[in-house]
């Protein structure tokens, strides 16, 4: 329940050493390098902007060159991909790609080639099956589309952009320009969007034929096309069929080098690696022959870092602790919790001087997702499921393995409470038993747990567990109270717990006890307190209230706006009613967990006990449960998540701590191991 | 007439199994095909997101799913699944009410979830570390349709024990 302690480390060491020094940070990855801004006539700054962008560039390449590998090549990609993580590089992997870097790239940019050739080849392909296309229409033509005539004739070659008949042709034209005559017409071809045709004129008479037929929309042809049409088409077809081969033969070309995906990859991330480490030497103070780093460590890595610095590179290195609200945070907590730190991180983490929330946190946590989840198989499912990834996926990243984590410890909560509440798959023993074993429902044998409940069971007397929410909620909200008042006595506050704290207990608790000593709760909840409680209860109530009146408006000098603004504070009380009612959603998506789970089973078995009967009740009830427990298992997720966020967190919790962001290797593709 | 009257306490308690179901069913459908709609968006930039986004397509689900629970515990409880009893008009009557909460409030809820969970989408889609914050805020419009169902199921639990 804590947070590791932050210590500012310094290191002053000589320029010679400073790629060795940034190199085994950036292994060990313990430190996260803050800039000192120190600028003056000793310390100067190195821009190295253009080695990151270059190093970038690089990396880019090499990205590109695998993802042209993956895409002409089948590489088979595991369901569950996503557990698998980063694959450790072995220490003679790692020189060997290292020395190879040159060759890498030079693959790279060659694969990055063909695949360009691909693409340009694509492209005239389509080119040319447009210009085909376009052809067509002329095939039958047997002159070349340029020919414009003899010495004595003037030839005209396009289309009309409609469908017209030689005839009509020739009588159109002497309706525009009776004189034109002795006009040779030959339709090629038509269709009812275009004519294609030729006409022979004399050559002292084209100029007014020219201007006859543009007056019927007459065009030169879409294409060009120097051979005849067909002779063209027969060309372009050769054409296509080059690029083609030669698309499939660029396309060999990456794939013959399957092989080198792994090194792409790494050298993918290498670069990045590399471009890291020269944006950090920004942050450095130089001299002519010393640097500066500055930065924060864990107090944990402290020692060992400064040993070794010293020991290598002769380095001098102070530590300083820092208890400052800049200090960035590392929260550390026992296994159990551990897994749970990610759900305080998607809310906030906890300021320096605040405390770290999570092992109270986890503890209700499990609880209630086992409440809403409710089903012992279920969570058997559930922690079998994470326990296997768990143990197959070794390399899982860390961020995921603290999620599959935290649900194998809400698996082993939602089984508690299945037993607790006797379901077992909804009722999948009785209902088996019944149907198919022929057992009558009185027979069923009554195993604890899986058939009867060993508690009991809420969907017979749903009040019962309405209350014992309540009682949660009421335990969990006051826990959150009880940390503002730690927090208070650390801050030396210890009367702020009386105005903030107890009173809320006491107009809490005391409003609870009158209430359970009125009658009307007695069938809600099934017992009734004796009357002097309502007494008790009324007077404590009182007592709360009125610290608050007087003193939750503390901060203001005016007694007057001190007292309205307290009484603003006792409205805060509605606040808490329906921070407690809100527990009931444990109850609502508990049943609806159990509920839905006899529904499937219900359904599975109307179809009798033959075998065809039983082939059907197992698909129906894995279906349905599969179903019922992605669908429940996000509820449970999302509403003790909002359970912990808004009624918990509300009661004392600010955060907005700076996380720790420690200079590493953020690789995408390989672990690199610290002693490379 | 009185007779019909007298004898369709089972048609009434039947009313409210259908109104739990397509009502709430309607608002699930509206929400998580909204939500659907801004999820296969956000897929033709980001593919990678689908485990994510589908997770948001699912939320407003679940109004549908309480609505069914609520159908069939009414359906069990009258008899027309499993041995057949005699619903008088007023147990009739009480079921259909009792199924008003979650038939209304999953029909809105849903709505309005959905419209949560399409911002909820385009949040992750930019900033995709932030799903955590992203998923709660759909998950606040659900409390009322847990609200509502709580009160539904309490409301036909109870019938059968109210003297009438």
């Amino acid at each position: 329940m804590s947070m590791l302690k932050m210590q500012k480390i310094s290191i002053c060491a000589l320029k010679k050493h400073r790629k060795d020094i940034l190199e085994t940070l950036q292994r060990k990855g313990v430190v996260e390098i803050t800039d000192l801004e120190l600028q003056d006539s000793v310390f100067f700054k190195e821009e190295t902007s253009a080695s990151q962008a270059s190093f970038l560039k690089s990396s880019q390449t090499a990205k590109q060159a695998a993802e042209i590998l993956c895409e002409y090549n089948d590489f088979k990609k595991s369901m569950f991909a996503t557990f698998e993580g980063r694959e450790p590089i072995s220490k003679e992997n790692y020189y060997i790609y290292v020395n190879d870097a040159a060759e890498i790239m030079r693959v790279a940019y060659e694969i990055i080639g063909f695949k360009k050739n691909i693409n340009e080849a694509n492209a005239d392909i389509i080119k040319y099956e447009f210009q085909i296309e376009s052809l067509i229409p002329w095939k039958s033509f047997e002159l070349s589309l340029r020919f414009k005539g003899t010495e004595k004739t003037q030839a005209f070659v396009g289309t009309f952009p409609n469908l017209i008949s030689e005839g009509e042709i020739l009588s159109e034209i002497a309706q525009i320009n009776p004189e034109l005559d002795g006009i040779d017409v030959n339709v090629i071809s038509s269709d009812k969007n275009q004519t294609c045709v030729f006409l022979i004129c004399k050559k002292e008479k084209s100029d007014k034929l020219f201007e006859a037929i543009r007056q019927m929309g007459f065009s030169s042809p879409a294409v060009d096309s120097k051979q005849p049409p067909a002779e063209r088409i027969k060309i372009l077809n050769e054409r296509i069929e080059n690029l083609k081969n030669s698309v499939k033969e660029n396309i060999n070309n990456i794939k013959s080098h399957k092989g080198m995906l792994h090194a792409f990859n790494f050298i993918e991330d290498y670069y990045v690696m590399r471009a890291e480490k020269y944006e950090q030497i920004e942050s450095l103070s130089n001299t002519r022959h010393v640097f500066l780093l500055s930065g924060y460590i864990t107090e944990k890595n402290a020692p060992e870092l400064q040993a070794l610095l010293i020991s290598k590179y002769g380095a001098e290195v102070e530590m300083e602790d820092d208890f400052s609200d800049d200090a960035p945070v590392v929260l550390h907590n026992n296994p159990i919790a551990r897994p749970v730190e990610g759900v305080l991180q998607t809310y906030s983490l906890p300021k320096r001087r605040e405390i770290d929330p999570t092992s109270i946190m986890a503890i209700f946590y499990y609880v209630f997702f086992g409440m809403m989840f409710s089903d012992a198989g279920y969570g058997i499912v559930m922690s079998l499921a994470c326990g296997f990834a768990l143990h197959h996926f070794k390399n899982m990243e860390e961020g995921l393995k603290k999620s599959v984590k935290m649900f194998f410890y809400c698996g082993l909560s939602t089984t508690f409470w299945g037993l607790m509440f006797g379901s077992f798959f909804g009722d999948a023993v009785s209902v088996i038993s019944t149907t198919f074993l022929g057992i009558a429902p009185e027979q069923v044998p009554q195993i604890p747990g899986l058939v009867i409940p060993i508690w009991f069971n809420p969907i017979n007397d749903p009040m019962r567990l309405l209350m014992i929410c309540f009682l949660f909620g009421i335990i969990h909200l006051f826990t959150g109270l009880a940390i503002q008042g730690y927090m208070h006595i650390k801050n030396k506050n210890p009367m702020f717990v009386i105005y903030d704290v107890v009173s809320w207990y006491l107009l809490i608790g005391g409003a609870i006890l009158a209430l359970l000593s009125l009658d009307m709760m007695k069938d809600l909840a099934g017992f009734v307190l004796p009357p002097v409680f309502l007494t008790i209860g009324g007077i404590t109530a009182l007592i709360g209230a009125v610290i608050i009146v007087f003193f939750s408006g503390r901060e203001s000098k005016n007694p007057v706006k001190r007292l309205l603004k307290g009484i603003y504070g006792l409205y805060g009380a509605t606040g808490y009613l329906s921070d407690i009612l809100s527990y009931s959603r444990l109850l609502a998506l508990g049943l609806a967990t159990g509920v839905i789970a006899q529904v499937f089973n219900q359904i599975g078995s109307m179809f009798g006990s033959s075998i065809f009967a039983i082939i059907i009740f197992a698909v129906v009830f894995i279906i349905g449960h599969v179903l019922n427990i992605g669908i429940n298992a996000l509820g449970a997720y999302v509403h003790t998540n909002r359970l912990q966020f808004v009624e918990f967190f509300g009661k004392f919790y600010e955060g907005g701590g700076k996380a720790f962001k420690p200079f590493k290797i953020n690789s995408k593709h390989y672990k690199v191991k610290e002693d490379i | 007439m009185s007779e019909i009257l007298t004898n369709s306490g089972l048609f009434f308690a039947l009313l409210g199994a259908a109104c739990a179901t397509f009502l709430a069913g309607t608002g699930s459908a509206i929400g998580v095909g909204k939500a659907g709609v801004a999820a296969a968006g956000v897929l033709s930039e980001e593919p990678s997101l689908f485990g994510k986004v589908l997770i948001f397509q699912l939320l407003p689900a679940t109004q549908g799913i309480y609505g069914l629970l609520v159908a069939f515990l009414i359906l069990t409880n009258t008899g027309i699944i499993g041995t057949p009893q005699d619903i008088s008009l007023q147990q009739g009557l009480l079921y259909f009410a009792a199924s008003l909460p979650i038939a209304i409030a999953g029909l809105f809820s849903g709505i309005h979830q959905g419209n949560c969970a399409v911002a909820g989408i385009g949040t992750v889609a930019k900033r995709p570390d932030q799903m955590g914050k992203a998923i709660i805020l759909p998950a606040m419009v659900e409390t009322y349709a847990i609200l509502a169902l709580l009160i539904s199921i309490l409301a036909v639990f109870g019938i059968a024990n109210v003297n009438i």
